[in-house]
């Protein structure tokens, strides 16, 4: 019974606590602007392809596999952690046994899950730590994020050092017969050959209640770690763009001034309507980017694949794709609560781009979405930094001097380059063949 | 023999309406390298008696430099121009050379109502090649590896890698990929408006870094298939001083020669 209190207690807290980091982040995604989804058939199955049979992931293919099967083994293992959940609310003991033989499977599987998810983080945290993979560093990546990420990822180990305690302590308690339900940690519980019944109760409560416990703490972090992927990327995949790589979204209120100005009945005509409110070009600060694109960078856990793809910053330029998102998390942190009690017109005389990103990033880009065909998440980061040169050349007339060149020469010439459309056949001139 | 290359507003006067739209694209009006792309894919077009016709001066900027450089003003103000155009002579097939008109075509123009069916002339060859009406028999590459440059605006872009294979595979001659090759091809550094600036500071330039990966091929030649990769990998042999022993040439050239047009 006390125990039950105690359960309740605890996981009321904690899942108060993770409601309260969602609200807030559900308050940050209504600030932002609008993206529209359809087909929900395709969403569907981008998510099976890309999250849960983790294609993109598995492009790099060692790697990719190892962080796949620590991905199905949390599917698994989350599981078990719901019937943890049953069986501290009711008192109960194994509460998903009624199930039979589904039951066994999950259980076996989640056993040997268990043992290999802990072999994976020790290779992820040696990557990190003592191979000092080239992926994991870079301007953005601050002593900070290495941090966050050997957190996140000992928290990890230690769930799964609690969970084989776990099944090693019930393997204890069982029939010898019954032992292959924990076909791994029948091992240990064989090598540790206690057979005193309160040592091995108190044995699994330690751990049953470790590992409850770094559950709460594990989901509680992730809201404000890079490692909030493990909630997030499962929708940022359902939510993705589903159209080609090369398309960019339409700017329609331009469209509707242009259409305007080329239509000789309305060009000089008094206008008919009050003007709209006047919407900002482009990404200046947070607020101007679509839910999306906040939902984007809140699923990325900073792995780099991106920015290792990335021609400008592998030939040495200041543009790392992976920066556009920390900076977009970054900055909506900063300044979001002040929006939210301030109202839309609060100002720290600040801004994404000059404060966060610079220019120089900003006109690095090749386009040439190898960032954004690498994202194991489906994160678009070309469309942000299309979104801010919007920004930059039409409202502040910001673009490289020879960008506006090109510019002008379209404008006068209909071509990027200085020639006259009257030359435009030149190249058919005498063209013969055999 | 002389061809003459149908230019619309001619042959609509005559009443007669051309199956395809051939889109020449900027760099294949003015850029003196590429010209002889454009002029290579209408040898090819007039050898398979493909009805089509040119814009010629009608002909205008797609608007795909100005909106990727973000300039979403001008891009729409180009691109409602062509669709005007397009909509005057009852355009309904667009064949390209360039993958970045073919982009913006298929997938930014219907936006703005102007919806077509666009064939990059690699996808165009490639029907040709499968339905056997192009049989390439010739041993003029036969002692020749060639290696192929994907474009990122008709691969990555459009999930397009099949097509310039297949076209190339019809030549007889060693083929060999670069070790970044398809989805994980490296970008020739020109996309995004970057043909039309100054690199930003870095260490290297990126067309230096993928005439490398071609280098290391072995190739005698590269393919490219887009004005600006051509450009970049041609600059990129200059600097490495290999002009004169490896080519880079446009699919649609290797085809004409191949055929001996």
């Amino acid at each position: 019974m006390l125990k039950q209190i105690v359960f309740i207690v605890i996981s009321t807290l904690s899942f108060g606590m993770l409601f309260y980091s969602f609200f807030k982040i559900y308050k940050y995604l209504k600030l932002t602007k609008p993206f529209k989804i359809r087909h929900l058939g395709k969403r569907i199955a981008v998510t099976l392809n890309v999250a849960i049979f983790q294609t993109k992931i598995l492009r790099r293919p060692v790697i990719g596999l190892l962080h796949a099967l620590v991905f199905w083994g949390f599917c698994v293992i989350l599981f078990g952690s719901l019937e943890m959940m049953l069986d501290g609310f009711s008192g109960n003991e194994k509460s998903f046994s009624v199930l039979g033989i589904v039951y066994k499977i999950f259980i076996v599987s989640g056993d040997i899950f268990a043992f290999i998810i802990f072999f994976a983080i020790i290779i992820f945290l040696a990557r990190r730590t003592v191979l000092k993979v080239k992926r994991f560093s870079g301007i953005e990546m601050k002593h900070k994020s290495h941090v966050d990420a050997n957190i996140a990822l000992s928290l990890i180990l230690f769930l799964m050092v609690s969970l084989i305690g776990m099944n090693t302590f019930s393997a204890l308690m069982i029939p010898e017969e019954a032992k292959s339900l924990y076909p791994l940690s029948s091992y240990l519980s064989n090598i540790l050959n206690i057979t005193d019944s309160e040592t091995i109760k108190s044995g699994y409560e330690i751990n049953w209640w470790s590992h409850i416990s770094l559950i709460f703490i594990f989901m509680n972090v992730l809201p404000y770690s890079k490692h909030f992927h493990v909630f997030m990327s499962v929708p940022n995949v359902f939510f993705s763009r589903l159209e080609p790589l090369g398309k960019l979204p339409n700017m329609d209120n331009i469209t509707k001034e242009v259409k305007s100005m080329m239509n000789p009945e309305t060009a000089f005509a008094e206008p008919t309507e009050p003007p709209a409110e006047i919407e900002r070009f482009g990404v200046k600060d947070c607020e101007d980017v679509t839910w999306k694109n906040y939902l984007d960078s809140l699923s990325c856990t900073q792995c780099g694949r991106c920015t290792a793809s990335c021609p400008a910053n592998i030939t040495g330029k200041k543009l790392s794709p992976r920066k556009i998102m920390i900076d977009l998390r970054a900055r909506m942190k900063e300044k979001a609560p002040h929006l939210l009690k301030e109202g839309e017109t609060f100002s720290d005389n600040k801004s994404l781009i000059k404060d966060y990103i610079f220019t120089e990033e900003i006109w690095a880009c090749t386009t040439c979405n190898a960032c954004a065909q690498e994202c194991p998440v489906n994160i678009n980061h070309p469309e942000m930094i299309v979104f801010m040169r919007r920004y930059l050349v039409m409202e502040e007339s910001a673009a490289p001097a020879m960008l506006n060149v090109m510019f002008t020469n379209i404008e006068n010439n209909g071509a990027p380059w200085q020639f006259s459309s009257e030359d435009r056949m030149l190249w058919a001139k005498d063209l013969t063949t055999n | 023999m002389n061809i003459e290359v149908p230019v619309m507003a001619e042959v609509t006067a005559k009443g007669q309406q051309p199956e395809y739209l051939f889109w020449v694209g900027c760099a294949g009006a003015f850029d003196d390298r590429y010209k002889k792309v454009a002029r290579a894919f209408a040898k090819i077009l007039h050898h398979l008696n493909i009805s089509y016709a040119v814009l010629g001066k009608e002909e205008t900027c797609t608007g795909d430099p100005a909106r990727r450089a973000g300039n979403e003003m001008l891009y729409q103000m180009q691109a409602l121009t062509n669709i005007n155009t397009f909509t005057t002579y009852n355009v309904k097939k667009i064949l390209t050379i360039c993958p970045h008109c073919y982009n913006i075509f298929k997938n930014d123009y219907p936006d703005l109502g102007g919806k077509y069916e666009v064939i990059h002339y690699t996808q165009f060859l490639q029907s040709f090649i499968d339905s056997g009406k192009l049989k390439i028999k010739s041993d003029k590459f036969n002692d020749k590896l060639i290696t192929f440059h994907d474009p990122c605006y008709l691969g990555r872009a459009n999930g397009e890698y099949n097509a310039p294979r297949t076209v190339l595979n019809a030549i007889r001659a060693t083929k060999v990929e670069m070790k970044r090759s398809k989805s994980f091809a490296l970008c020739c550094g020109a996309g995004g408006g970057q043909m039309f600036k100054e690199a930003e500071k870095g260490n290297k330039e990126v067309f230096i870094e993928r005439t490398e990966d071609a280098l290391e091929t072995k190739a005698n030649i590269i393919a490219t298939a887009c004005p600006f990769c051509m450009t970049m990998l041609t600059d990129g042999l200059k600097y490495k001083n290999k002009e004169e022993e490896i080519f880079n040439y446009d699919i649609a050239e290797l085809v004409v020669m191949a055929m001996g047009w």
